[in-house]
């Protein structure tokens, strides 16, 4: 991977001093390995905290809605086009940010590394070209960090920034010849009672803690449906129906606008596989209207416009 | 033993978690932390309380009544001293001279807690920071510790003596066993208190003046990456808040209680609209000041925190009370 933490460093320090931007969202090192914490830098002499490797998961589009002031955003492929949803959706103002565009060749999936472990608690991890280095007490070891990609990261077919400032590094070969349905057509296999079935195991974990909405940059409703309180739409409870029902109407409201970022399955504390949902929709979108989500400004989600062109099988 | 209700860690796939054990095959002994705390035991997720009929052509319609819980007795076999001694900073809100909660107490009484010692506490835990330690008695009726060939059962209470005495296979500890477990213990604590101690001090909480702490700019930075999800709050063993629900279905209504997060803004909103945390930066102050100082100042027995560390490695984006207590500490000074 390119030495992309100097660079976001330099651009960094370059449009604080000029006053181009009033802080910078970028990520810092955290606490404890793989992990980084989204960051909010203001002030020139804290831009040396600012880092990037292959644990900077989370999407920074999430932080981008609803502030009045301007800022630049050092941005993955993925995270560039939910900027351009935000903008399409009217949360962002194109000429607020400044987009410090990052060519991504994946990110680690924390879980995926821990769970080769097999126990063994790493004190240091970190990489080096396609190798995630391990430490541990008594033990070290390479994996190769194609084995330990996240999964939304395997079947990427858009790494490179789709809107940008500044390209911090020259774009990466995108992956060819990806099959990105493969689940979604095992699913769309099974019988009604099997998929039924499949999705209840599939939430079953779930302890109701909306990390996955709040880690999505989509989920920025004033009051999400479950928090209506006048009148209550949604049981609070764990009771299987409730928790269906809050997965299955997320992946509704997020069909035609999610990027496959995966921040969601990132930020799930119970390992929950939610991408199950978001996939099958953005197939349907893409297989109906040929569109992906936030590829350019220039387009409307496919939901929000009608065409009279748009496919109407449905309608019998 | 036979004759309790039998629940410990169990494996289901990459998780650690407290169940039913049926047949002791199950129980998984080796664990380090599991995901969730066994605080579910003594306060469910979601606890169905009270129950009613709507239907108009019975008497007793719209007239709610007790649902009966099993109360017969149960032991907790492998509870970490961190997640037993979180039972006792928890029952300060559930069992007080002037309130009693009925499900919690009982759930309390009815229950015999065998303790696991932790002889490879993890690296993101400091218990020993926050008055417990990875040996620690508060709140266990048995300590087992791992002795090598076998574990060392160490009675603590009446009600631990009581489970003893009625299990089968148990032998008077070998003094070299006995003698195995002390060194056991003894370098556990050693190498927890090396590696957390000297980052986390909660001593100097207590005295801190509380408005300088609320006023403080350091929230700001703690709060910004924070996405307001539930996963501290759920994974916390000292985490007690609940939200009581009415749901009917066709006939039949039951109210029911359920965990709640000061992380979700509906937490505070009021029936007029207003919510006096409206913000983020007051629900992630809200959080820590509560465990770190209300609590303190409240209670007069430390922070409402064992060191478990589950917030610490479960929070998507990372934030780390261990650095909140720090920066709490660099306010101060």
């Amino acid at each position: 991977m390119p030495d992309y933490t100097s660079k976001i460093h330099e651009a960094a320090r370059r449009l604080l001093a000029e006053k181009q931007v009033d802080g910078v969202i970028g990520f810092r090192k955290g606490t404890v390995p793989m992990m980084r914490q989204p960051v909010l830098i203001r002030d020139p002499a804290d831009v040396e905290t600012l880092c990037w490797d292959s644990f900077c998961r989370m999407n920074l589009a999430n932080y981008l809605p609803k502030r009045a002031d301007r800022v630049a955003v050092t941005a993955k492929g993925c995270d560039t086009r939910n900027i351009v949803v935000h903008i399409v959706e009217g949360q962002v103002k194109r000429d607020q940010i400044v987009v410090l565009g990052i060519p991504c060749l994946g990110m680690v999936d924390r879980r995926k590394v821990l769970s080769l472990l097999k126990d063994r608690e790493p004190v240091e991890v970190s990489e080096a070209e396609d190798k995630i280095l391990v430490k541990g007490s008594g033990f070290e070891i390479a994996l190769e960090k194609a084995q330990v990609l996240q999964d939304n990261c395997t079947i990427c077919v858009h790494r490179n920034p789709v809107i940008c400032d500044t390209l911090l590094a020259d774009p990466v070969p995108e992956q060819e010849g990806i099959d990105r349905y493969e689940d979604v057509r095992a699913v769309e296999a099974m019988g009604p009672e099997e998929r039924w079935e499949h999705f209840r195991e599939l939430v079953a974990p779930c302890i109701r803690c909306y990390a996955c909405r709040n880690a999505c940059p989509l989920c920025y409703c004033p009051t999400c449906f479950v928090d209506e309180s006048k009148p209550q739409w949604l049981g609070k409870s764990i009771d299987p129906p409730d928790t269906l029902t809050f997965h299955m109407l997320r992946a509704f409201h997020c069909a035609g606008r999610c990027t496959d970022c995966g921040a969601c399955e990132q930020a799930c504390p119970m390992g929950i596989k939610v991408r199950q949902f978001t996939k099958k929709l953005e197939k349907d979108i893409l297989e109906l209207y040929g569109q992906e989500a936030g590829m350019t400004i220039e387009v409307r989600p496919p939901l929000d416009v009608y065409r009279p062109e748009d496919p109407q099988g449905f309608i019998q | 033993m036979s004759s309790y209700r039998v629940y410990g860690p169990v494996r289901k796939g990459e998780q650690v978690l407290f169940a039913r054990i049926e047949d002791g095959t199950d129980l998984d002994l080796a664990y380090q932390n599991s995901l969730l705390s066994p605080k579910g035991l003594f306060l469910p997720q979601s606890e169905k309380m009270f129950e009613c009929s709507l239907d108009p052509a019975r008497d007793d319609r719209n007239i709610f009544k007790e649902i009966p819980k099993d109360d017969t007795p149960r032991v907790i076999v492998g509870i970490r001293p961190c997640d037993a001694r979180a039972l006792t900073l928890v029952d300060v809100n559930f069992d007080t001279t002037t309130y009693r909660d009925p499900w919690w107490t009982k759930a309390r009484e009815i229950t015999t807690l065998v303790g696991l010692g932790c002889d490879a506490p993890c690296s993101t835990c400091f218990c020993t920071a926050v008055g417990g330690g990875p040996f620690d008695e508060t709140g266990l009726d048995v300590l087992l510790i791992d002795g090598g060939d076998a574990f060392v059962a160490k009675a603590l209470t009446e009600k631990g003596r009581k489970l003893l005495e009625s299990a089968q296979a148990l032998e008077t500890a070998a003094p070299e066993i006995m003698e195995k477990a002390r060194a056991v213990a003894e370098q556990a604590t050693a190498r927890i208190i090396t590696s957390v101690h000297t980052s986390v001090d909660t001593s100097g909480l207590a005295k801190m003046e509380n408005a300088a702490l609320y006023e403080a700019g350091f929230w700001e930075d703690v709060q910004f990456a924070c996405i307001n999800c539930g996963t501290c709050t759920f994974l916390c063993p000292t985490c007690w808040c609940f939200d009581i629900q009415d749901e009917t279905c066709a006939k039949n209504a039951v109210r029911m209680r359920n965990w709640d997060s000061c992380m979700f803004p509906l937490f505070t909103l009021h029936a007029s609209g207003h919510n006096p945390r409206g913000k983020k930066v007051q629900r992630v102050r809200q959080r820590f000041m509560h465990k770190l100082k209300y609590y303190v100042d409240k209670y007069g027995r430390g922070v409402a925190c064992v060191g478990c560390g589950r917030c610490v490695q479960h929070c998507p984006v990372n934030i780390d009370i261990r650095r909140v207590v720090q920066l709490m500490n660099e306010t101060a000074s």
